[in-house]
């Protein structure tokens, strides 16, 4: 019987192993191919993400940019690090602190025309909150707003 | 002098749990038995101690005392009452404070009621949940001390992020800690089970109502905020994956396994070691997750780089309080881990299979929530969203639905699939009735078309437990059950509802326009400036008839608040039987020839609250387990204080748990 219940508890813990380094594969394989990844413009550029994939793009709002097209909910603005521009074309209602010159990560695809087609913008919510992709992005805005 | 006493009193408590943690300690060996009396007091005397701390920074902040840095930053003059006191635990100090308050009174509760566990386990509960305490003591005392003057006094505080003025939300993070704390204490149990080799069904009763309790809360606790970024963010949706969302998800995760695991180690004397890992594993999501949170790690990985002291303590008491129970567990896991056995068709294994696909799911959002870290530590800048979470998660999602759709019917211990066959008729006609209709309404994706069928497959299923027996003689463990079954299934329909059916509109809107959005016809009567006790918005009177029906008003604003200055959108929204329409008022743009329009967002919601409903189901069917239990307790007691001659009826009671947890069986045989 102790043998017994021994041998089972070895099953039991092989079909949890098993479940549970699979699941890890699967993570890290799901990871490799499907996560979102983080563009800077010059990476876009320079590397442009296939046309369907969902990914993010982060820059400032390069000044001057921003244009509202007739309809009034679509707006086109680029990103910028300084280094390269990506045309971003936005429609739907813009986060509070979205403004020219400041940091901006976009959520979208990347069209056939070149043009960064955003679904979501993620804006500043304050000073304390910012996503953190765009923390780095302090200091290349300070970069573009010394090349002025 | 106030934020001094303050201070004090938080010392004096740090001092208690030392105390606590000696003594009870003491009191596991030979000589310091004496020690065990003491224990139980000083535990209760640290909970209130912490707590008038708490009551103490509450009064501070509701006065406004500008001498404080942490009122200074984090709260405002003009502020309502209700955010004052919310803004107490809505910052990075004050919610560490909350923190050690729960915790303390946790173990005073404990140290009062619980009189189940053998002594000698119940004294190294108590030093465990000290231990536990006193690093986050230290945490406060050296690096984020809630009492810290400022000095010039400024003349008005900084406010409260708006995001954060809501209702809802000012009641959230207390919700939730109150079920991360209370998983402490299972921490703690499992600490003491493992040192005294106490592991067996009493230690699995004795802790079950505490993680039921926790687990209750932070159910509770993720449905409010799922519904508040809902409503409150503006975006439409329910759950984005985000970090701060998966650090509540992961301890519930764990949770959900440990309870029924638990279930399995009360009832059947198994899964012993599997129950103290999970008391372990939950605890330390809770830790994991509350510090990605709060050290800013998430924000940057740079954060500690801002403030290093801070980062590297938060590090270390992870690596004390996670890596220290592992090496225990690892060190007593043998010694622990006999049990009984079961087929493979029985009720635990459905159980274990429960427990194997939760875990997976905790994996991978845990992978999933670190991976951006790593990855950044590297140099490359990786955001992980739903296009991972979600369909790797309902890998394992799906297949945990299946078999919950039979697992609770089966027997404990041994049982024939042939039984149970005959009755899962029902629930594959309602799955393929449910499917074939999602099917005709146009749904062609996988998972919401899986969603939908599974969903009220589930709900139905979930009431097959009791069947043949009086609904009202039923055990109320039995219905909790069921309640909370069916609630997983009403909440997955609503969710597979939202990526099926939503209708969204975006339009540039004059006034007096009518846009259809669905069934729905929305007219922009005005658009007007109004003003609340901090902040001004320009509201939109929104006139809406369904299928033209009955007019409604929605009135959704943009407000602004002035400390600190920031806009946000105020959603509006209007329920039905059917789903609810959403309303966003955007900004104003004028045209060349000086047109005035106003953006407007609106989706149209077809049986979307039924996510919400379905997760308050679930905890109501927790609660009723819970209640079920604390009753049993309680005829226990009673039992024991009349007397040695009732032994019969105590062994009775004792027995209670099996037989009511083995409820599926009684009627078949």
């Amino acid at each position: 019987m102790a043998v017994r219940a021994k041998h089972q508890r070895l099953v039991l813990l092989a079909v949890a192993l098993v479940a549970l380094i699979g699941a890890g594969l699967l993570a890290t394989w799901a990871l490799r191919s499907q996560a979102s990844y983080f563009y800077v413009p010059a990476d876009m550029a320079a590397n442009p993400p296939e046309a369907d994939r969902a990914v993010r793009l982060g820059g400032m709002v390069e000044r001057g940019s921003m244009k509202n097209a007739p309809d009034g909910v679509t707006v086109n603005f680029i990103v910028t690090d300084g280094k390269a521009r990506i045309p971003v074309r936005f429609a739907g209602i813009r986060p509070a602190l979205f403004v020219e010159g400041s940091g901006v990560v976009a959520e979208g695809k990347l069209g056939r025309d070149g043009t960064f087609v955003a679904d979501n913008l993620l804006a500043k919510h304050d000073e304390k909150y910012v996503p953190r992709e765009m923390k780095d992005m302090q200091q290349a805005r300070k970069a573009i707003e010394n090349t002025k | 002098m106030l934020p001094e006493i303050g201070l004090g009193l938080l010392w004096l408590a740090a001092a208690l749990a030392g105390l606590q943690l000696l003594a009870g300690g003491l009191s596991l060996t030979a000589n310091g038995k004496g020690m065990a009396g003491i224990v139980r007091p000083v535990a209760m005397v640290q909970g209130v101690l912490a707590a008038a701390a708490l009551g103490i920074l509450i009064w501070l902040f509701v006065q406004t005392d500008l001498s404080v840095k942490l009122v200074a930053e984090n709260s405002h003059s003009a502020k309502p009452l209700m955010f004052k006191i919310a803004g107490t635990w809505g910052n990075h100090e004050g919610s560490m404070l909350l923190w050690v308050t729960v915790m303390g009174l946790g173990g005073a509760f404990v140290a009062a009621v619980e009189r189940r566990l053998p002594e000698p386990t119940m004294m190294a509960t108590l030093a465990g949940q000290a231990f536990v305490s006193l690093g986050f003591y230290a945490f406060l005392l050296f690096a984020s001390n809630p009492f810290a003057r400022l000095y010039p006094v400024p003349e008005d505080g900084n406010g409260l992020n708006p995001l954060l003025q809501d209702p809802g939300l000012a009641f959230h993070p207390p919700t939730l800690y109150l079920g991360y704390v209370g998983l402490s204490i299972a921490f703690s149990f499992a600490i003491g089970a493992l040192i005294t080799r106490q592991v067996g069904p009493d230690f699995a009763r004795a802790m079950r109502p505490w993680v039921l309790g926790a687990w209750i809360f932070l159910t509770v606790g993720i449905t409010a905020g799922s519904y508040w970024a809902y409503y409150v963010l503006g975006w439409g949706g329910w759950w984005f994956w985000d970090p701060v969302e998966n650090a509540s998800l992961m301890p519930w995760l764990a949770a959900t396994a440990l309870l029924h695991s638990a279930s399995v180690l009360a009832a059947r004397n198994a899964l012993r070691a599997w129950t103290v890992m999970l008391g372990v594993v939950a605890f330390s999501m809770s830790m994991v997750g509350t510090f990605l949170v709060r050290s800013g790690i998430l924000t940057s990985v740079h954060a500690f780089a801002v403030d290093p002291r801070r980062g590297g303590f938060i590090l270390a008491l992870l690596a004390i309080y996670i890596g220290g129970a592992l090496l225990l567990f690892a060190l007593r896991a043998s010694t622990v881990s006999e049990g009984e056995r079961f087929a493979i068709t029985s009720r635990e294994s459905a159980l274990v299979f429960n427990n194997v696909m939760l875990s997976s799911i905790l994996g991978i959002t845990l992978i999933g929530t670190l991976y951006p870290l790593f990855t950044e530590a590297m140099g490359t800048k990786v955001s992980v969203g739903p296009p991972y979470f979600t369909p790797v998660s309902a890998m394992f999602a799906v297949p945990m639905f299946v078999v919950l759709l039979f697992g609770p019917m089966l027997r404990w211990r041994r049982d024939r699939f042939s039984r149970i066959s005959p009755l899962l008729a029902l629930p594959l006609v309602v799955a393929l009735i449910a499917g074939g209709w999602a099917w005709a309404m146009g749904v062609r994706h996988v998972l919401p078309l899986l969603g939908l069928a599974l969903g009220p497959a589930l709900v139905v299923a979930s009431f097959l437990p009791l069947r043949g027996r009086s609904v009202l003689r039923a055990p109320l463990s039995l219905w909790g059950m069921v309640i909370a079954h069916a609630g997983i299934g009403v909440a997955l329909f609503g969710m597979a509802s939202d990526s099926a059916f939503t209708v969204e509109r975006l339009v540039a809107a004059k006034v007096g326009e009518v846009n259809q959005v669905g069934p729905w016809s929305i007219r922009l009567a005005e658009v007007a400036p109004i003003a609340g006790p901090n902040w001004t918005a320009m509201e939109g009177v929104l006139k809406a008839r369904y299928d033209g029906g009955a007019e409604v008003t929605l009135r959704p604003q943009s407000r602004t608040f002035w400390a600190p200055l920031q806009t946000n959108a105020v959603s509006a929204l209007k329920g039905r039987w059917n789903g609810q329409l959403y309303t966003v008022l955007g900004d104003e743009t004028v045209s060349d020839k000086g047109e005035s329009r106003w953006q407007l967002r609106l989706w149209w919601k077809p049986y979307v609250p039924l996510i919400w409903i379905g997760g308050l189901l679930v905890a109501l069917g927790g609660g009723l387990a819970l209640l079920s239990r604390v009753a049993q307790d309680l005829k226990r007691r009673v039992a024991r204080a009349k007397g040695g001659n009732r032994r019969d009826e105590v062994a009775a009671l004792a027995q209670g748990d099996t037989a009511q947890g083995d409820a599926a069986k009684g009627d078949a045989a």
